[in-house]
């Protein structure tokens, strides 16, 4: 029936998602005996309103970037990949064997061939399932999410057995050599003057950026996207067009599993500068929602993966400063996911009808 | 000041849908009793209308009145109280519930369901003895056949006490019996004193079974006649707003060499099933082979195998080149790059991506096309939209805005895109199935001589269609196939209906074969 304006199902729908989300949020403080004014206010000066607390929005937002964009290509092509978790993983892996291992001579060149490594091994660790996909039709989220156990064995494996230094009791590799230290925005000219203390956002937030531009020219300038479109649309309209449905799959998922393995140059890279267990932390999963609340275009993505970044790191202020426990900001996620994503139609056919009230009997004021 | 005798008088309603002026100070008044049909072309504003009629849509102006009081349908709810019964193109019917429970969805009285379904059950012995529209009421939806299945929806309607009943496009799903039964139902009601308002593209239907018809176009009433005093050739003027040609207009074909030939071309489904079993056929540059035959006897399939959907046995050769049958060289792309253009059969499934913009859809399939790459990697949107603008104009797309999604074109519309795209392509053999599908009168004339137009170029092409009478009016050779195979040949100058009609039920013990 009646359709909104663009403006408000681009912006107004999801803003008055987030103020649901954030009320229920504070009747949630509440309840525990807590002050939501308090909460808020903590996060927003912990993440917004000092340089040093948007040094780790956006170091957060930088991860999410990554995995929301991982997610985003595979939805084009009609692939859920839920496996952006393992992937990051074995992207953490990329990244700290060419660290390890290669002689770099400069900080940049380590950067290319580590983000290089975490997309191929990325890619790799998604090809299994996505072959299973294309050829035998196994479902892709069923296959992913097992990949990401297999992967938090693997890695377990990997560091306690083979990359552990002799003698060192924390299963994790030894600290990368100093000349692949990438520069965080402290250390970037221009940024250097916003970011005057050590924060570990760093120049991998660029390199997101850039990647998140180039998805965008990739599903809607070339002739692949196009494919990944068409075949996400419709699988029998591919077949008739001659669009090969196991190319297509392979091809989206592998580059959807690479998106996934470059988050490892920003944690583990640009932050821990080695390889620890569990080094995605979550952040894989994270993107599902960032794609989600993204509407799976790049500036969407790059958006929600602010908001995310904000929370991610309000949420661990919560739990510095207040007695409001730090899991609170995963009850602060999931109400904002279920806002943004599952209950996103249920805002649009209240404004819907608000709209067509404003609009049927006779149009009141210009819009 | 209304008069009573009409069941359902409309005045002054106009509906406007942003900019487009969807229905202008639209008249009408249906006469109680009688059947009354509505036609236009797709996107001339019947569905707006009926959806006010049915409270979907609320007019921007004018009023309703139902047996002459003003009556303001606000929802569905309120149509349903003024006796507005309506029967949709698509069905809603739940598929795994009985014809009983989904006659009583929405009726259901009380918390129990038994005293509304024992009462059903009397109601509809009652109107299946008065109306010969019986169905098993124990029957699952899923287990009828779609003109039962209508029944149902009519049922469901009399059930709620209709007096008004609204059919839309009610044949399209149908075959040819089925309508007439369709038809004859509507008689009885009509005859039991109901209202029925028909609104169809086809203008045999109206002819056979309207008392009087309103013709809309561009969103105006244009005349309301009696269908004693009019002719089909004066409606379709009225509908299209010029002179319509109801029969192609061809001279004789001069078929060149042989471009496609096949030989013994056998496909088994996915099932194990033999769906084309030995199929040969030559088709010459410049001819026309049409394919006749009930649908789901291996037509399909035999697109589906020359267009690169599915994989076949057999022998192929285009233009004297072999035809790849499986494996390499036997997708969509490289049957593109030997020059067969293809307009499959179900436009909406597979000739379109419903969601892309229309110059999205111009591209597809031929997105490897040089002309619409600015490099290597980057392809050049803006000469592919440029491309579709051109196309649209020549092609008559209306709306002719090439950013609109397909699937807010009509479907007359949608099939121009598909057809501008592929005739467009200069092919050797043109591959063309259901051309006319749900296709308008304006539309149907304009594609049928596209087709002949090419045929005149030199264009092979095989023509599948249900349609009897497109298969006649524009082969030069029919070739009729029954159970995966061909029956025979024959000539549409000296050929009928019957006997084509025996043959597509595989009966041959006419005369010889011609090869």
């Amino acid at each position: 029936m009646d359709r909104l304006p663009r403006w408000a199902d681009l912006a107004l729908v999801p803003l008055i998602s987030l103020l649901l989300a954030a009320i229920i949020s504070a009747l949630v403080i509440l309840a525990i005996g807590q002050d939501p004014w308090e909460a808020i206010t903590v996060m927003v000066q912990g993440s917004l309103m000092s340089a040093y607390g948007w040094g780790y929005t956006l170091y957060y937002t930088t991860s999410f970037i990554f995995t929301g964009l991982c997610v985003t290509i595979a939805f084009h092509a009609g692939l859920f990949n839920i496996g952006g978790e393992g992937q990051a993983q074995l992207g953490g892996l990329g990244v700290a064997l060419a660290c390890l291992f290669i002689p770099w001579p400069h900080w940049s060149l380590a950067l290319i061939g580590a983000s290089l490594a975490a997309a191929a091994f990325g890619a790799a660790w998604i090809a299994i399932p996505a072959w299973l996909q294309a050829r035998r039709g196994s479902h892709i989220v069923i296959t992913t999410i097992m990949f990401n156990y297999i992967a938090s064995s693997l890695m377990i494996f990997m560091l306690v057995d083979v990359l552990r230094p002799p003698g060192q009791q924390d299963p994790s590799t030894a600290n990368f050599p100093a000349v692949t230290h990438i520069p965080s925005l402290d250390e970037l000219p221009l940024f250097n003057l916003i970011f005057t203390k050590p924060v570990p956002a760093n120049i991998s937030l660029l390199i997101a950026l850039a990647v998140a531009a180039g998805v965008w020219v990739l599903l809607w300038h070339t002739r692949l996207g196009y494919q990944i479109r068409a075949f996400g649309k419709s699988e029998a309209g591919a077949r008739y067009a001659g669009i090969s449905a196991t190319k297509i799959t392979m091809i989206a998922l592998m580059l959807s599993g690479a998106l996934a393995g470059m988050m490892a140059i920003n944690n583990v890279m640009g932050e821990a500068e080695r390889l620890v267990g569990n080094s995605a932390s979550g952040a894989g999963f994270i993107g599902i929602a960032v794609a989600l609340m993204g509407r799976n275009h790049p500036i969407g993505v790059v958006l929600a993966a602010l908001l995310f970044g904000f929370l991610f790191q309000g949420g661990a202020e919560l739990g510095m400063w207040t007695k409001i426990p730090i899991e609170m900001r995963i009850v602060v996620q999931g109400l904002v996911i279920l806002f943004t994503g599952a209950l996103d139609m249920m805002v649009r056919m209240m404004l819907t009808r608000i709209f067509a009230l404003f609009r049927n009997p006779r149009p009141v004021g210009a819009a | 000041m209304s008069d009573t005798s009409f069941a359902i008088e409309l005045k002054g309603i106009s509906k406007a849908f942003g900019p487009v002026q969807a229905n202008k100070d639209i008249n009408i008044a249906v006469p109680k009793g009688t059947i009354h049909g509505i036609i236009g072309e797709n996107g001339a504003g019947k569905s707006t209308l009926m959806s006010i009629l049915y409270g979907f849509y609320k007019a921007d102006s004018g009023q309703i009145f139902i047996s002459g009081k003003p009556t303001p349908i606000p929802d569905s709810q309120s149509a349903i109280r003024a006796g507005i019964g309506m029967v949709f193109q698509h069905f809603k019917l739940v598929q795994n519930f009985t014809v009983l429970e989904n006659i009583i969805l929405g009726a259901e009285e009380g918390a129990m369901l038994n005293t509304s379904l024992a009462r059903a059950r009397k109601t509809l012995k009652q109107l299946a003895d008065d109306y010969e529209l019986d169905v098993d009421p124990d029957a699952l939806i899923e287990d009828l056949s779609v003109g039962h299945q209508q029944r149902v929806e009519i049922l469901k309607a009399l059930y709620r006490q209709a007096d008004i009943l609204i059919l839309d496009e009610p044949t399209g799903v149908l075959t040819p019996a089925e309508a007439d039964h369709l038809f004859r139902i509507l008689k009885g009601l009509k005859e039991q004193g109901k209202t029925i308002i028909l609104i169809t593209h086809k203008l045999r239907e109206i002819m056979e079974s309207t008392d009087n018809v309103s013709v809309m176009r561009r969103g105006t009433m244009v005349a309301t006649v009696k269908t004693a005093e009019t002719s089909p050739e004066a409606l379709a003027e009225l509908m299209v707003g010029r002179k319509v040609l109801l029969e192609v207009e061809k001279g004789p074909a001069t078929p060149g060499e042989t471009v496609l030939k096949l030989e013994d071309l056998r496909i088994r489904d996915e099932h194990g099933v033999e769906r084309l079993k030995g199929i040969s056929l030559e088709i010459r540059a410049g001819e026309i082979l049409g394919i006749a035959g009930v649908a789901g006897n291996g037509q399909s399939e035999l697109l589906a195998a020359l267009g690169g959907m599915m994989r076949a046995t057999g022998r192929a050769t285009l233009k004297g080149a072999a035809l790849p049958l499986s494996g390499a060289g036997s997708d969509g792309q490289s049957r593109r790059r030997a020059g067969i253009a293809h307009v499959p059969e179900d436009r909406q499934h597979y000739g379109l991506i419903l969601d892309f913009a229309a110059w999205e859809n111009i591209a597809f399939g031929y997105h490897n096309d040089p002309d619409y790459q600015k490099n290597a990697l980057i392809m050049d949107n803006a000469a592919l939209k440029a491309d579709t603008a051109r196309k649209m104009e020549t092609y008559d797309v209306r709306p002719p805005i090439p950013a609109l999604a397909a699937k807010n074109f009509s479907g007359g519309n949608q099939q121009k895109i598909v057809v501008a795209r592929e005739f467009e392509q200069d092919p050797v053999l043109l591959l063309v199935g259901q051309p006319t599908r749900g296709v308008d009168i304006g539309a149907i004339e304009f594609i049928h001589k596209q087709i002949i137009a090419l045929r005149d170029k030199g264009v092979a092409v095989l023509l599948v269609s249900v349609e009897l009478d497109e298969i006649m009016s524009l082969s030069d050779r029919i070739a009729v196939m029954f159970d995966g195979q061909i029956m025979g040949y024959r000539d549409p100058a000296t050929t009928n209906e019957r006997e084509l009609g025996l043959l597509m039920a595989g009966i041959t013990d006419q005369k010889g074969e011609a090869a």
